[in-house]
């Protein structure tokens, strides 16, 4: 019997998707019972965690510590949690990113990043490369297994379950080395980039944030998220959380429209899961042509005004 | 005056290809431009820059790979660092191996301050600053995208999904990089000369006590599944008409 504890990521009392995405996750590993572990301040994000269809407990642990989630702070917390269980996964979002290596090192054991394929208890596929390269991997079964989930490889559970909530008490000291200071959050308007299905994204060739108002406003038309290249968001063209590829958001959205973006592997890592991918390009020659399920070729500045006209707006 | 830490990985150029073996026993990295990893480059400018402000006063940079990883290391040291370790591995390590070997030169130099990137571009694992500092039980602030130290107490900004957040931490601490954090410089000729003259140190696993721990094996290394050839579309209005046949609008 395998026992696995998914972390849950969330905020303000609602549970992420990543976390409905990670229990999907675990629900392949053979004969496995899943459980889902809340830190948080209060109940509200555990009666949450309840609804996620296939979890057997949620196991709740609130202290004030997780009023804000500090991964120095809790992954002592999360060892701890660990021990009664054979796997420990966690999304593979700036949130498990953060915080499962910790919680692997303090147990002395190893952690698989991004795991894409479940193959059986302690065999995965995972990425290296940007995603240019998969490793079948054979995980040493005497050994606690630890890995973060890629979110955009699993569909998430619904939330038609009832799980019991189980309290737990935690006996680890927790460290106050590392202090919460603010969040902020661009104000994005339009539906989450991880989460929607159809995304507008633009690159360098916008040119201004100014002009990156055409994707702003395709996007409402298709009520699409907003995505952008690293180059425009270093640029100043869009907000840093927008940024999609290697060191930005991993999606899987039904439609991804990339607007005068060359396509470069970090940015194509970033949307390889995208079922249709659109590219529109003045360079015929651009490598996004080689991925797109559609290229059309031309100015941006011209055909961007032109599709909103025939998509009626 | 205090020290940082700077951990690097020698690793395939972000600019080539990557190409799988026939035989799927792994990529092809012979004759292939190999550098600095890009984030920890970033690592390296900031430590740097922490250095040039008076926070600092030495900038160690450290390694662990085979021997031609004293390359990155001499364009490391041409960049600024004062001096450099490589602990000469010639074999892919784990990454909780590589923390372990990273936590011997940390007691070694007790840096107040290690800055590495937040994830090497090879095999995009994005554990060991975590696991260093869960091992010295010190704080971690990761894909950091501004730094400022103050005395005892740093104040990171970090690049997470929700967007930005900041931290304090009490120093020392491991800070590890994101893209946004600065732009590294170039090297100068005259400073590539001068860096063959700084220290840089060679030690192995065997002489810091570590043996390479394996959990994960390896069974074969595959491309990922190849798209089909999408269509070219002359204008809008074949564009729409296509998006809408597909079932995309
Ligand atoms: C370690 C590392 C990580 C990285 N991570 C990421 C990442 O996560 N995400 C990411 O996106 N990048 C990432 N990058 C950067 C990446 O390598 C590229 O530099 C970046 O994606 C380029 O952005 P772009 O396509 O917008 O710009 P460019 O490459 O400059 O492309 C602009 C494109 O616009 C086209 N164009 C210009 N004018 C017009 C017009 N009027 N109409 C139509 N088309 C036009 C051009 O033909 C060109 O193809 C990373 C790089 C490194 C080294």
């Amino acid at each position: 019997m395998n026992k696995i504890l998914v972390i849950a990521e969330h905020m303000a009392g609602v549970v992420n998707t990543s976390t409905h995405k990670s229990v999907a996750c675990a629900l392949l590993i053979p004969d496995a019972e899943v459980d889902v572990a809340v830190l948080a301040a209060d109940d509200k994000a555990a009666m949450h965690a309840a609804k996620l269809a296939g979890v057997k407990s949620v196991i709740n642990v609130t202290r004030n510590e997780f009023t804000e989630f500090v991964a120095s702070t809790a992954a002592p917390a999360i060892a701890e949690l660990a021990a009664n269980y054979t796997h420990v996964f966690a999304p593979s979002t700036t949130f498990g990113k953060d915080v499962l290596p910790r919680v692997a090192a303090l147990l002395g054991v190893g952690q698989l990043s991004d795991i894409m394929i479940v193959n059986g208890s302690h065999s995965f596929v995972r990425p290296i490369y940007a995603g240019n390269a998969l490793v079948h991997i054979d995980a040493d079964p005497a050994k606690k297994l630890l890995a973060t989930v890629r979110i955009a490889s699993f569909q998430p559970v619904t939330e038609t379950g009832d799980a019991t909530i189980e309290t737990a008490n935690i006996t680890a000291s927790l460290p106050t080395h590392t202090r919460f200071v603010e969040r902020s959050s661009a104000d994005n308007a339009g539906p989450d980039l991880q989460s929607a299905t159809r995304v507008v994204s633009g690159g360098r060739a916008l040119g201004s944030a100014e002009n990156f108002q055409l994707i702003y406003k395709l996007a409402k038309q298709l009520g699409a998220a907003v995505g952008a290249s690293r180059a425009a968001v270093d640029a100043g063209y869009a907000a840093n959380d927008l940024q999609v590829g290697q060191t930005g958001k991993i999606i899987a959205p039904d439609l991804y429209i990339a607007v005068g973006i060359s396509g470069a592997i970090q940015h194509l890592t970033g949307i390889k899961d995208a079922r249709t991918i659109v590219a529109i390009n003045k360079d015929s020659e651009a490598p996004i042509f080689e991925v797109a399920d559609i290229g059309l070729v031309g100015d941006l500045f011209t055909l961007l005004p032109e599709l909103q006209k025939q998509l009626g707006g | 005056m205090s020290k940082i830490l700077v951990c690097i990985k020698r690793v395939v150029d972000y600019n080539v290809r990557i190409r799988v073996k026939p035989d799927g026993s792994g990529v092809i990295t012979d004759n292939v431009k190999m550098g600095i990893n890009p984030f920890d480059e970033i690592a390296l400018e900031e430590a740097l820059r922490l250095k040039e402000r008076g926070v600092a006063s030495e900038v160690v940079v450290v390694s662990i790979g085979p021997a031609e990883t004293q390359q990155q290391l001499r364009t490391a040291l041409a960049m600024g660092a004062d001096r450099a370790l490589l602990v000469e591995h010639a074999y892919a390590i784990e990454p909780l191996t590589a923390a372990r070997v990273f936590l011997k030169l940390v007691e070694k130099e007790a840096p107040l301050l290690v800055i590495t990137g937040k994830q090497a571009i090879d095999d995009d694992n994005g554990q060991t600053g975590q696991m260093l500092a869960a091992l010295w039980d010190r704080p971690q602030a990761c894909f950091a995208s501004k730094v400022e130290i103050n005395g005892n107490i740093a104040k990171v900004t970090r690049e997470v999904d929700a967007g930005l957040e900041t931290l304090e931490l009490d120093l020392p601490a491991v800070i590890t990089t994101d893209l946004r954090l600065n732009e590294p410089r170039y090297v100068k000729l005259p400073e590539i000369m001068k860096a063959k003259k700084k220290p840089l140190e060679t030690l192995t696993l065997d002489a810091l006590g570590i043996t390479a721990s394996k959990q994960f094996n390896v069974t074969k290394v595959t491309p990922p599944p190849v798209k089909q050839k999408g269509v070219m579309v002359k204008d809008v209005t074949e564009l729409v008409a296509t998006l809408k046949q597909m079932g995309s609008l």
